[in-house]
């Protein structure tokens, strides 16, 4: 247990000292949240401003892009590749002869860089959509606590998802096509781009049965009060077990086949 | 004697290598059909370790030798055979087997890049459960006999490959492991650097008796260290003993170097059968003889017969002679 506070921590202020990277993020997010915020504001004034598009109001639209613009790094979406550069320079052999847990060292360093990163640029990032937009705050305290503990959670399923597509580097050489792939998954899917709410029917459907939407939508509907705080993070914790077995199966998996042909 | 701490019987690797095929169509049919040869790394190989020893495990490039350390530390398993190390079956227990070995692999690192040395060891500290005052106790040793000081607080990035090594030396002693495994520990450093390594290996297992199994291709890496040299070639093994003994079995050719005093005129002479002039400097003359034909002091003898010797030494055959003509020798029998 030790060991992986001591990997948290680490990682935390590792990711703490880069402080450059987090100016140039902040600036990148918020000009981000500014072209997307005003594309939505254009949509909905064509729309009559007053209505709510597929359930959403124009106020809960905007809230949305600049949760998502903050929580972008914390969640870290998609571009950690880690693992899979390890298994293929064979770093991995060094790091599997140590006596530790591999999935659990890992979900600790990328837990102590979240939570470096959610302070350092989704904080700030956050307070320029606030100062610049007119965004929602949550109806309640309790629904503020939610949100936080929301975006733990929203972190835990990232990381199992990432871990996944890490073993791939197992089986396959390139990873660079799946890497284009994970990202296209994981920016539409999650909702990143736009509420669920907004995809057409079939894709809607499958998008909201899926894993995915535990990232982005989630935490949203948690801070915007659209589902009752027991039912999201009810949502998430289910994925977060089903992803946790799968994500060390996978791994046993890719291990095994380490272990007999060779690194 | 006792127990080995390191046994294999039988070991053999046998690793499928597919074929490589070119562009897309060539890699979605690699998936499906198994095109590729047999490459057989590491053949039927056995040997017994005691406890305090040093070995040095040679053989030319892909021989097998990482192959065979991978084994030993449970990360790789094999196609058939046994093995104990510290009495554990290491695939199967890699996790139990870990806190009693400790490994470098000289081609790549167990630290983090982006920490500054001393961090990386105080998470191995965790890593392996150190208490407390041993790894204080462990770490002042280390910093101490490794030079370590003026460098603990560099990240690992910076370090030059000499400091590195170093470091990755401290690294893998922190748990005190009985067993250490060193996959060549000294490839690409310069002489004061292998030289220093050298002497704080065999300092380890003199004081500590650490057991070393290592892996070179600096001939003086083992001169120094191993009394006894297990060699590999294709996966089998062509040697295993004393260093001298390989030396003796090798190179039956030897030199007498022999220091006249008056500059004797051999250039025309005839020489006893079974020996032949291999150079003049003036007064100093080198015979080249067999072993097997001529014994030194008849050699000397029949020398005396061309003035009066002042003075006389063996050249003792260089190791890189001996390793060759090995090498040479397992090559014919091959083939
Ligand atoms: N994972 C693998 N898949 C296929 N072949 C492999 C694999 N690992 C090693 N080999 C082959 O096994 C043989 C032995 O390799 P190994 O790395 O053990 O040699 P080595 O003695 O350590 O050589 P070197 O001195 O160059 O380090 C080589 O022919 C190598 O190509
Ligand atoms: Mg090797």
């Amino acid at each position: 247990m030790r060991l992986y506070l001591e990997l948290a921590r680490r990682a935390f202020q590792q990711t703490l000292t880069y402080r450059g990277a987090a100016l140039a993020g902040i600036f990148t997010n918020g000009i981000f949240g500014i072209m997307i915020a005003s594309v939505f504001l254009a949509f909905y004034q064509s729309h009559g401003s007053g209505d709510a598009v597929q359930g959403w109001t124009r106020d809960q639209t905007i809230t949305l892009v600049w949760i998502n613009q903050s929580l972008l790094m914390t969640v870290y979406l998609w571009g950690w590749w880690e693992v899979t550069r390890n298994i293929q320079s064979g770093a991995i052999v060094t790091e599997l002869l140590k006596p530790y847990d591999y999935f659990t060292y890992w979900l600790s360093r990328d837990f102590g860089r979240a939570l470096a990163h959610f302070l350092v640029r989704g904080v700030p990032t956050f307070l320029i959509g606030a100062i610049v937009f007119d965004i929602l705050a949550p109806e309640s305290w309790l629904r503020a606590a939610s949100f936080l503990l929301s975006v733990a959670m929203a972190v835990i399923v990232s990381f199992c998802l990432r871990f996944m597509a890490n073993l791939a580097g197992f089986w396959v050489l390139d990873y660079r096509g799946i890497a284009a792939m994970f990202a296209a998954i994981m920016n539409v899917l999650s909702g990143m781009l736009a509420p669920l709410a907004f995809l057409p029917d079939p894709l809607r459907i499958v998008a909201n049965a899926l894993p995915f939407r535990a990232v982005i939508m989630t935490p949203n509907e948690v801070y915007l009060g659209q589902v009752p705080i027991w039912e999201g993070l009810g949502f998430q914790m289910l994925w977060i077990v089903i992803l946790i077995v799968s994500a060390r199966l996978l791994m046993a998996t890719g291990e095994r086949r380490l272990v007999v042909q060779g690194g | 004697m006792t127990e080995p701490i390191i046994s294999a019987r039988g070991l053999t690797k046998t690793f499928w290598r597919r074929s490589q095929r070119k562009g897309m169509l060539g890699a979605m049919r690699g998936l499906v059909d198994r095109g590729g040869t047999e490459v057989t790394a590491v053949d039927d190989v056995s040997f017994d370790i005691p406890a305090g020893e040093i070995v040095g495990y040679i053989g030319p490039n892909g021989a097998g030798k990482s192959t065979t350390i991978k084994m030993l530390t449970g990360i790789l398993v094999p196609s058939s055979g046994e093995v104990s190390v510290a009495g554990h079956t290491p695939w199967e227990e890699r996790r139990q087997l870990a806190q009693k070995i400790g490994v470098v692999f000289g081609q790549r690192t167990q630290l983090w890049w982006d920490l500054p040395l001393s961090e990386s060891l105080e998470l191995l500290r965790f890593m392996y459960k150190v208490p407390e005052r041993r790894f204080k106790h462990n770490l002042a040793e280390a910093t101490d006999l490794l030079d370590l000081a003026p460098f603990l607080e560099t990240p690992v990035r910076q370090l030059s490959l000499g400091q590195r090594m170093r470091g990755d030396l401290a690294a893998a002693l922190l748990h005190e492991p009985p067993i250490l495994y060193l996959d060549e520990p000294t490839i690409g450093l310069d002489l004061v650097a292998k030289t220093r390594i050298r002497e704080f290996l065999a300092e380890l297992n003199r004081s500590s008796g650490v057991t070393i199994l290592l892996t070179t291709h600096d001939l003086a890496d083992i001169e120094r260290l191993c009394k006894r040299i297990v060699v590999i070639d294709h996966g089998r093994i062509v040697h295993d003993g004393e260093l001298e003994r390989l030396k003796a079995r090798f190179s039956s050719k030897r030199q007498l170097t022999l220091d006249f005093d008056v500059v004797p005129d051999l250039a025309s002479a005839v020489l006893p059968t079974g020996t032949a002039l291999f150079d003049q400097e003036g007064p100093r003359v080198r015979i080249a003889f067999d072993r097997h034909e001529r014994s030194a002091p008849e050699v000397l003898s029949l020398m005396g017969r061309f003035g009066t010797i002042r003075d006389m030494s063996i050249d003792e055959p260089a190791i890189e002679d001996v390793i060759q003509e090995l090498y040479a020798e397992s090559a014919r029998a091959t083939a």
